[in-house]
């Protein structure tokens, strides 16, 4: 740059003529506007608007300027490089924003494509299914308990007031272990934990027991020699039956909706005593027995506008004695169902085996929780 | 338990009006629970007549068979009372027979329309029909021959076979074996409409005397009452009533003689079995005593059976004629020459009855009623009206002699408090409403201000407790009468850590893309040989089962892997590319610490005893398993797929683990079923909680699965055991992370645990992590060496790390593994 010059002729720089000015300033716009990309833009820039463009130049003259002329000069020239670069950004933003848009649509692809590289796992409807209860009656405080499924005979049958030469030992066709004077069985029912909670807890007690269970059955569409229960007990101050049907009422209707509710049939357990089939509104028809046309019976039901649900009744004193309680002070009542056949008629499965086929399509199409 | 309803009319006065419905859901709100209403006559529409064959002229066909031309007498049912031509294919009767005739109109079951046809060169205008076709029971040996008495040729013969008729199936609990009779279905119904009860077995009988067949109890115990009665004279060939017939029939058992078939409808009608003998067969007097263990007798089904000394018999002087209660003996049986018939009617122990019947697999009527309870009070009125019935259709004369020997057990006398069925029930009972309830149900009741003094009727011998008494309360309130009233809030705890703890592994699995099975726990020795288990396996002790379902799978399995590799192999089967599958469940390891014991149910075992009842189960842990097979991932637009391998089982228990918070450590180990080579044994502190790996090639075979599948199983109780309880919160660093890579060539064997540990203990305090990311093996590193390449991050908590400090620490972990490990750094 050139050192100041009082004696210099500032008509004789002609790049700081204003003509000149506007021409390099109008000759940049023009650039831009033209530029077609970001590429164009960017060569545009570097003429018009980079160290080496005209008006660049020309502010570097400026100090060669005299004093006086300076300012108008200074002027002249910001006005015009800041027309310039403002046209650039302007240029530039408008250039981006399409080129954005241009790769946005370049870059399209077909999203109904597959994407299932990971395959789908899932728990068994019987596990989320006994969850599902274990959880409604957690909600009212209950507690869950478990028990062995090779179970001492004398739990599973003698302290359930099932004597040896009870009828219902019969009933309940058994696998025994082998020897079978060692006394052992596979559980029948769940209610040898309820005797197991008796036996160790004290009152009050408020538990379920869901479990495993097995029977002599033969395998088919209904019967399984191995299938699953869900047994309550309810052991306090007080305890009737109007407690039970309470209970059984808020378990039906939080599993199967507003408005099912169930019914007591006179009934014969040896561990109640009085002894109730629990029946529960059909879900599906709502206890009209008809189908969704009106027109036939309802399959769910059969026409009965009932669905057997299970057992239950108040607990026989003589549970009660064999298990440590005191038959004075407290009363019971205890409820069992089966979780397989609750699953049946809840989700209107045709074959009790798919439970047991271990078949991925079934199970995964209940998804993780029932 | 089957009965017309007219029976149950002819018993009770039920109200016109009420319909057959009406009254089953009475019963059943009572008790007797509907199985079923059966109306045979329901599906048969048209004239179906009586007729009477006048001729009948057998005639050989070109087919082989030979068909009856019959011409049939049906009165004026035909319009014309011309006999009626039709062609039927049956033999078992004759001229002069009534039948039954449907004619040309009539529908029988199944919409099969009856019409005038032409057949084997007749014009066959009807049909005779066996009881099959009119839908009255599998019996297709022929035609049915209607007993002599049935009626006049052109009745109806809907009433002849009782087709007007609804029959009531219940279902009856083994507590209410009164009801195993139209004297208890009839006097429920009875209860149930508040209406007049005949009861059958009010009739008066005459005082026991010596002239009585001699009839010497042994066993009180076992028989308290006997009663024998005697008829002369008696034509065995007398038919059986046509009435009588078709009830025995419509109850659902079958008509046989006269002499039988009155036995059976007594028994139907009171519930009390009856045994007739035939008198001239007997031997001297009649004994009841128990058997001589390995006494044989030939039971009426014309078993040879070898008696216990549990079983009660009946005796005369040539030996035991009958196994009491249960079932006859053949010497003695009616026979159609039979004219003295003695008959017996007592009183059994019901245990022993139950005994008896199980020990000899024989279930019958009379069995299944002895063994439930029967009223004491009927074995004289029951052989008295089997006596007059006998007398009054087989001509014979009933002997004036009557036998009734032992002494009727007596009922128990139950106190309660007045209040105790509403107390129970949680109905509002009134005091006296539960005494006019109890009874009506035959109780006889003393109130003593707020106490009752209750005696059950003997009919009852169910009814033994206080509780007992509130169901007969309540069931005749009606259990619909019962409020709906939640119990007081319990203050549960929620769910145990462990119930948590395995919905926590449920779902982590289930999330890493495996599905749950459930299979049977059963196995046999196969099962343990497709595993490739040595002879002397731990998992071959199993507890077995003394009546599996199938010979071949006695054992409660030791391992969960069997139910879950014929599962993988099912799916694949059926087409899927590939499973993940996984199973929590329990397995059994017997302890051998001898039998369980029984103790008495009067008193709770003490804890000593009940510690001793839990010791002596199996243990039974609770176990998990996973089989992985075929494609893990699949492959599609963005590549290929992958094929589960050792490695993805091994990943499984490691994030289980890391879940739990359990600091799992992996080593390799040889283990069937699982290859040998790459096998991982999983332990936590040192304890062996189960094994991980690719599953050998010969179990991939023996169970139909792809090779390479690969499996893990371990003891989750004790897993879960050892997950941490309270999580402390982790204190984070932001400083910057430094990195430092290095890469290691060690001999081939060495392990990556080993390096990997040489490393981080080398590395000290600042080591945030280690990882492996690359193995190399080849030509740089030598024959017999691996090159592995961990990658080092450091962070300190206060400041952050200079190079020269991450530096240190990199070399300091390098030099460990190199002392430890022969590492030299590449």
């Amino acid at each position: 740059m050139s050192g100041p010059n009082t004696d210099y002729d500032p008509v004789e720089v002609s790049t700081l003529q204003p003509e000149e000015v506007e021409a390099a300033r109008d000759a940049a716009l023009a650039a831009f506007a033209a530029a077609g990309d970001l590429e164009q833009l960017k060569q545009a820039r570097l003429e018009h608007a980079g160290d080496r463009s005209p008006l660049a130049l020309a502010n570097r003259e400026i100090g060669a300027l005299p004093p006086q002329a300076r300012k108008e000069a200074g002027q002249r020239l910001g006005q015009a490089r800041g027309a310039v670069n403002q046209a650039l950004a302007a240029r530039q933003a408008v250039l981006e924003a399409e080129h954005e848009e241009r790769m946005l649509v370049e870059e399209t692809v077909d999203v109904t494509v597959p994407t299932d590289r990971l395959p789908l796992g899932a728990r068994h409807p019987i596990t989320t299914g006994s969850e599902l209860i274990a959880d409604i009656f957690v909600a009212m405080g209950w507690e869950v308990a478990e028990g062995p499924v090779i179970e001492a005979e004398w739990l599973n049958f003698d302290a359930l007031n099932l004597g040896p030469d009870h009828p219902a030992r019969t009933m309940q066709d058994t696998f025994w272990t082998s020897p079978a004077e060692d006394h052992l069985v596979l559980r029948t029912h769940t209610s040898p934990v309820q005797a197991r909670t008796m036996l160790t807890r004290e009152p009050p007690i408020y538990v379920v027991c869901p479990g495993r269970v097995f029977r002599t059955d033969e395998y088919d569409a209904t019967h399984s020699p191995m299938f699953h229960q869900v047994e309550g007990l309810a052991i306090d101050e007080g305890i009737s039956m109007a407690h039970l049907k309470g209970t059984l009422d808020h378990f039906a209707t939080a599993m199967f909706g507003e408005g099912i509710t169930t019914r007591f049939r006179p009934s014969y357990f040896p561990f109640t005593e009085p002894s109730a089939e629990v029946d529960l509104v059909c879900f599906v028809c709502r206890g009209s027995g008809l189908d969704e046309s009106g027109a036939d019976t309802c399959r769910t039901c059969r026409g009965e506008g009932w669905i057997e649900w299970g057992g239950c009744g108040v607990v026989n004193p003589r549970v009660l004695v064999a298990c440590g309680v005191d038959p004075e002070r407290y009363s019971g009542f205890a409820f069992g169902m089966g979780i397989d056949r609750t699953l049946m008629f809840r989700h209107g499965l045709e074959d009790l085996r798919a439970l047991f086929e271990g078949d991925v399509r079934f199970t995964t199409a209940f998804g993780s929780e029932l | 338990m089957k009965t017309p309803v007219s029976w149950i009319r002819e018993l009770v006065d039920l109200p016109a009006d009420v319909t057959t419905e009406t009254l089953t859901d009475r019963l059943t709100a009572l008790g007797l629970k509907l199985e079923a209403i059966d109306a045979p006559g329901a599906a048969i529409t048209g004239p179906l007549v009586v007729g009477r064959v006048l001729t009948m002229e057998p005639e050989p066909q070109k087919n082989g068979k030979t068909i009856n031309w019959c011409s049939v007498d049906v009165g004026d049912a035909n319009g014309s009372g011309e006999p009626q031509g039709i062609v039927c294919g049956a033999h078992n009767f004759a001229p002069g027979d009534l039948v039954v005739v449907v004619l040309p109109g009539g529908v029988l079951p199944g919409g099969f329309a009856i019409s005038a046809r032409k057949t084997y060169g007749h014009v066959s205008a009807g049909m005779i029909c066996s009881a099959a076709e009119l839908g009255l029971g599998e019996d297709h040996d022929g035609i049915i021959v209607l007993p002599a008495d049935a009626g006049e040729p052109g009745d109806s013969a809907f009433g002849v076979l009782g087709l007007d008729e609804e029959i009531i199936e219940f279902e009856i609990n083994p507590d209410r074996a009164y009801a195993l009779s139209l004297r208890g279905v009839a006097r429920e119904a009875a209860l149930g409409f508040g209406v007049p009860f005949h009861d059958p077995a009010a009739r008066e009988v005459p005082e026991p005397d010596a002239d009585g067949y001699p009839v010497i109890i042994d066993d009180p115990e076992g028989c308290p009452v006997f009663a024998a009665r005697r008829v002369t004279g008696f034509d065995a060939t007398a038919p059986t009533p046509a009435w009588m017939a078709r009830r025995i029939q419509q109850a659902g058992m079958r008509p046989i003689s006269l002499g039988v078939d009155v036995t059976n409808y007594v028994m139907l009608e009171l519930g009390q079995p009856i045994h007739g003998y035939d008198g001239d067969k007997l031997d001297g007097a009649i004994h009841v005593r128990r058997a001589a263990e390995g006494e044989r007798l030939t039971t009426l089904d014309g078993a040879r059976r070898v008696l216990s000394s549990d079983d009660l018999v009946i005796v005369d002087g040539s030996g035991p004629i009958g196994l009491a209660g249960v079932m006859g003996g053949a010497s003695t049986e009616l026979s159609e020459t039979t004219t003295h018939v003695v008959i017996e009617a007592a009183h059994w122990d019901a245990v022993s009855m139950f005994r008896t019947g199980k020990r000899h697999k024989l279930s019958s009527e009379a069995g299944k009623r002895n063994e439930r309870g029967v009223d004491p009070l009927l074995p004289a009125v029951a052989a008295d009206r089997v006596a007059e019935l006998l007398a009054t259709y087989g001509g014979g004369t009933v002997e004036p002699g009557a036998t009734l020997v032992g002494v009727v057990p007596s009922s128990p006398t139950i106190e309660i408090d007045a209040d105790l069925p509403a107390r129970i029930s949680g109905m509002p009972i009134p005091a006296e409403t539960a005494v006019a309830h109890l009874e009506a149900v035959g109780c006889a009741v003393t109130v003593q201000g707020e106490r009752l003094t209750v005696v059950p009727p003997t009919w009852r011998p169910d009814v033994t407790d206080p509780y007992d008494l509130v169901e007969e309360v309540a069931r005749v309130v009606g259990y619909d009468q019962v409020p709906s009233v939640l119990p007081r809030e319990a203050a549960g705890r929620g769910l145990t850590r462990e119930q948590r703890l395995r919905r926590r592994v449920g779902r982590l699995l289930a999330g890493a893309g495996c599905v749950e099975v459930v299979s049977f726990p059963f196995v046999g020795e196969q099962t343990f040989d497709d595993l490739g288990l040595p002879p002397d396996d731990v998992l071959r002790r199993t507890v077995t089962l003394a009546n599996p379902i199938s010979s071949e799978e006695p054992s409660y399995t030791t391992t969960l892997l069997p139910g879950l590799l014929k599962a993988a192999a099912r799916n694949l089967g059926r087409g899927a590319p590939g499973v993940a599958l996984f199973e929590t469940g329990t397995v059994a390891f017997p302890v051998d610490r001898g039998p369980a014991p029984i103790y008495g149910v009067d008193l709770r075992p003490s804890d000593a005893e009940l510690e001793k009842l839990l010791e002596v189960l199996p243990r039974q842990p609770l176990f998990l398993a996973v089989v992985l097979s075929g494609e893990s991932e699949r492959p599609g637009w963005w590549g290929s797929g992958r094929e589960s391998g050792w490695a993805d089982s091994i990943a499984l228990v490691r994030r289980v683990a890391s879940d739990l918070g359990v600091p799992l450590e992996v080593v390799s180990a040889a283990r069937e079923p699982w290859h040998p080579g790459r096998c991982a044994r999983l332990e936590v502190d040192g304890v062996e909680i189960g094994h991980a790996g690719e599953l050998h090639p010969k179990v991939c075979k023996a169970f139909g699965l792809p090779p390479r599948s690969a499996a893990l199983e371990l003891d989750l109780d004790h897993l879960m055991s050892r997950a941490v309880d309270v999580v402390a919160g982790p204190a984070l660093s932001t400083y910057p992370l430094a990195k430092e890579d290095v890469a290691l060539v060690v001999d081939a064997t060495t392990t990556v645990a080993a390096v990997e540990e040489a490393l981080r203990e080398g590395a000290g305090g600042l080591l945030e992590s280690i990882r492996l990311f690359d193995v190399y093996t080849g030509d740089q590193v030598g024959a017999g060496r691996k090159s592995l390449a961990f990658a080092l991050r450091f962070r300190a908590g206060d400041r952050t790390l200079t190079e020269e400090e991450t530096g240190a620490a990199r070399d300091a972990a390098v030099a460990v593994a190199a002392a430890r490990c022969g590492a030299v750094q590449r």
